[in-house]
């Protein structure tokens, strides 16, 4: 039983810090009906940014932590400016193949531009296993968790009740009612966008101290999906619960499966979930159901 | 393809539908047709023996990659549904064909066409959700059939052989004469690939094509006319999947090993790329985006020895090789999409149409 409660635990920190990957991948779906395919890159590129920053420059975690965010804010600026303002109004699969385009640019010249070897970055954190009851706990994977706690708690507030939250579900519910009410629908884009850049920082900090930081890091964005589907598309509390369950599914699955298949089941598990996620309930458990007309 | 067309008015339905849209086209295509047949010769006596053989490997490769173009395009391009793991698809079939020549000592000409209907059948799977589920959903459902496949090849000794889940064939053999040398497999090849050339311009201009590009569309308004978006998708999802299936058979025996390496979301990221950059919808546009990023690598691979030894050294090459490839390869898609939706088929039409009045173009 401590067994379990070990992989439970485990699964509901890294569900968090999965969540909050998942949730720079939502606040743009929300406000843009944009698809990111590049979520795990942007996380990739903010690792490789910091880790840069810590083990190149040799400068301390804080000012890491606001180039980091200040490169991806200005990073998803401009991309939201060149390349996905152009495709407004395209069909679905023009902006999905762009965002993959982007994905193997990211990929390709990330390791070109930042240098392709591991470097380890380490949050001001000690690294002795904190014991909690039954839990055993990482604090690396404590911190992460707390900070998407922190932000998914902030960006909730920030969708109810702020001005500048309100408009931009509106924006997200009807792009031509909310120009028509005042609302400047090409600023709310970017910013969106903006607020994906903030969490893709985040999460490639979190990220990168957890598995150090190299391209690899990018394939926590395949974890994105099954989170968001999951969870429905466009809700925030969809993509804490999503995350959570795939973050304890596909740990209970390592600790049980893997010893009678042979590994893997780690990442083909939530995929699973996610397949029949898709058969009986596409939009999620949190998501809103599309009525489609001609 | 390269006659001009003016002077010429079509005054039937049948007429604007026809394969040979001109006279002139039968005798375009028999020029096709012969250099094509007479091509390893030709390159032969222009560059020697050696470099030939090399040549012709490139162009065994652009065939193979037509194959699979006009598949993926059949599906993205004319039926509008995307997919994401068109790669798994031609792994599907690999190991189809690599199982059938191993264990059942099957020839080349059985294990072809059975690998294609594995891989359909598969395909049409994975197809069924998309009557419920479009756009983003579809792509994450295909993305994750890549990764199951994936997984379910990797971990299932019956199908993967065991160690290192890679699979030698024997060579494809004909009346007794063994296909080993390029310039000999290079037939084969070519014959698929004008198979499927033929069967994809006939598929889109008959009942099926029009129902997959009213699909593509309108699906809602395709099904208010009575066109049944159940069987359409699925079915372009199979002869997409059964197109994918040949693919992977031909890589099985131009390399003379299945293994799922080969195909990964790498090679479904590389069709797409295909289908973008040549242009969506459009059979000549499949044929351009699969010589365009077949070759764009080793031009790629060319500049950076020729070039790139100054900017880094003799160890980093091999590294940064394969990532400048990546990044044009998401640079192209992306000026492409933003640029020119419709691709170098596009371009080609442009160059066509201005020369159509030449030079009396007032």
């Amino acid at each position: 039983m401590d067994f379990a409660f070990l992989l439970i635990g485990n699964g509901i920190l890294i569900g968090l810090m999965y969540s909050l990957i998942a949730l720079g991948f939502v606040l743009v779906y929300k406000a843009t009906d944009a698809i990111n395919f590049a979520q795990g890159e942007f996380v990739m590129l903010a690792a490789l940014i910091s880790g840069s920053v810590i083990v190149g420059a040799g400068l301390p975690f804080w000012v890491a932590v606001i180039v980091a965010l200040a490169a991806m804010i200005a990073f998803s600026f401009a991309l939201e400016r060149v390349v996905l303002r152009p495709l407004l109004g395209r069909p679905i699969v023009a902006v999905i193949m762009a965002t993959i385009g982007l994905a193997a640019i990211l990929r390709g010249l990330g390791p070109f531009i930042f240098g392709s070897g591991t470097r380890s970055i380490t949050l001001p954190v000690g690294d002795e296993p904190i014991e909690f009851g039954p839990f055993i706990l990482q604090p690396v994977q404590l911190v992460g968790a707390l900070v998407s706690l922190l932000f998914l708690g902030a960006f909730s507030w920030f969708f109810l009740k702020s001005r500048m939250g309100v408009a931009m579900r509106a924006v997200a519910d009807n792009q031509q009612v909310a120009s028509a009410m005042g609302i400047n629908v090409e600023r709310y884009f970017a910013l969106a966008w903006a607020m994906a850049g903030i969490v893709a920082a985040l999460g490639g900090i979190v990220w990168g101290s957890m598995l150090g930081v190299d391209v690899q890091v990018a394939l926590v964005g395949l974890k994105v999906f099954p989170v968001v589907i999951l969870g429905g598309l466009d809700s925030i509390p969809g993509a804490v619960v999503g995350g959570l369950i795939v973050g304890i599914v596909e740990n209970l699955a390592a600790g049980y499966l893997d010893p009678v298949v042979g590994g893997g089941t780690k990442d083909f598990a939530p995929y699973v979930l996610m397949i029949l996620a898709l058969m009986f309930r596409p939009y999620g458990m949190f998501g809103k159901r599309k009525i489609e007309r001609v | 393809m390269f006659h001009r067309e003016s002077g010429y008015f079509k005054t039937t339905y049948r007429a604007d539908q026809a394969l040979y849209p001109l006279p002139i086209a039968r005798w375009t295509v028999a020029v096709f047709a012969v250099l094509a047949l007479v091509l390893p010769q030709l390159l032969t006596v222009l560059s020697g023996a050696q470099s030939a053989e090399y040549y012709i490997s490139i162009v065994n490769f652009i065939l193979i990659a037509i194959v699979g173009a006009l598949g993926l395009n059949i599906l993205v391009g004319y039926t509008g549904q995307i997919s994401i793991g068109h790669a798994a698809f031609m792994s599907v079939g690999a190991y189809t064909a690599a199982n059938l020549a191993v264990r059942a000592g099957m020839p080349f000409w059985v294990t072809l066409p059975a690998a294609g209907l594995m891989a359909a059948a598969v395909g049409a799977v994975v197809g069924v959700p998309s009557l419920r589920i479009k756009g983003l959903y579809l792509a994450i459902a295909t993305l994750a059939a890549q990764l199951i496949i994936e997984w379910t090849i990797n971990h299932v000794p019956w199908i993967s052989g065991g160690s290192q889940a890679s699979i030698e064939i024997p060579r494809p053999e004909l009346f007794g004469f063994v296909l080993k040398e390029h310039r000999e497999l290079y037939y084969l090849f070519l014959v698929v690939a004008v198979l499927s050339i033929v069967a994809t311009l006939n598929l889109v201009r008959s009942r099926i094509g029009r129902a997959f590009v009213a699909i593509r569309d309108q699906d809602i308004a395709a099904e208010i006319i009575g066109i049944d978006i159940f069987k359409y998708k699925t079915l372009s999802f199979a002869i997409s999947s059964f197109y994918a299936g040949v693919t992977g058979v031909l890589y099985t025996y131009l390399y003379g090993v299945a293994n799922y390496e080969n195909f990964q979301i790498t090679t479904s990221i590389d069709y797409l790329a295909m289908i973008i950059i040549g242009g969506q919808g459009s059979v000549l546009g499949s044929i351009f985006g699969a010589t365009f990023v077949t070759l764009l690598p080793i031009v790629i691979r060319v500049f950076m020895e020729n070039v790139g030894v100054f900017l880094f050294t003799e160890q980093e090459l091999p590294a940064v090789i394969p990532a400048v490839r990546l990044g044009v390869f998401g640079l192209l898609i992306i000026v492409f999409l933003v640029l020119e939706p419709e691709g170098l088929n596009r371009l080609w039409r442009n160059i066509r149409s201005y020369f159509r009045v030449w030079p009396f173009s007032y």
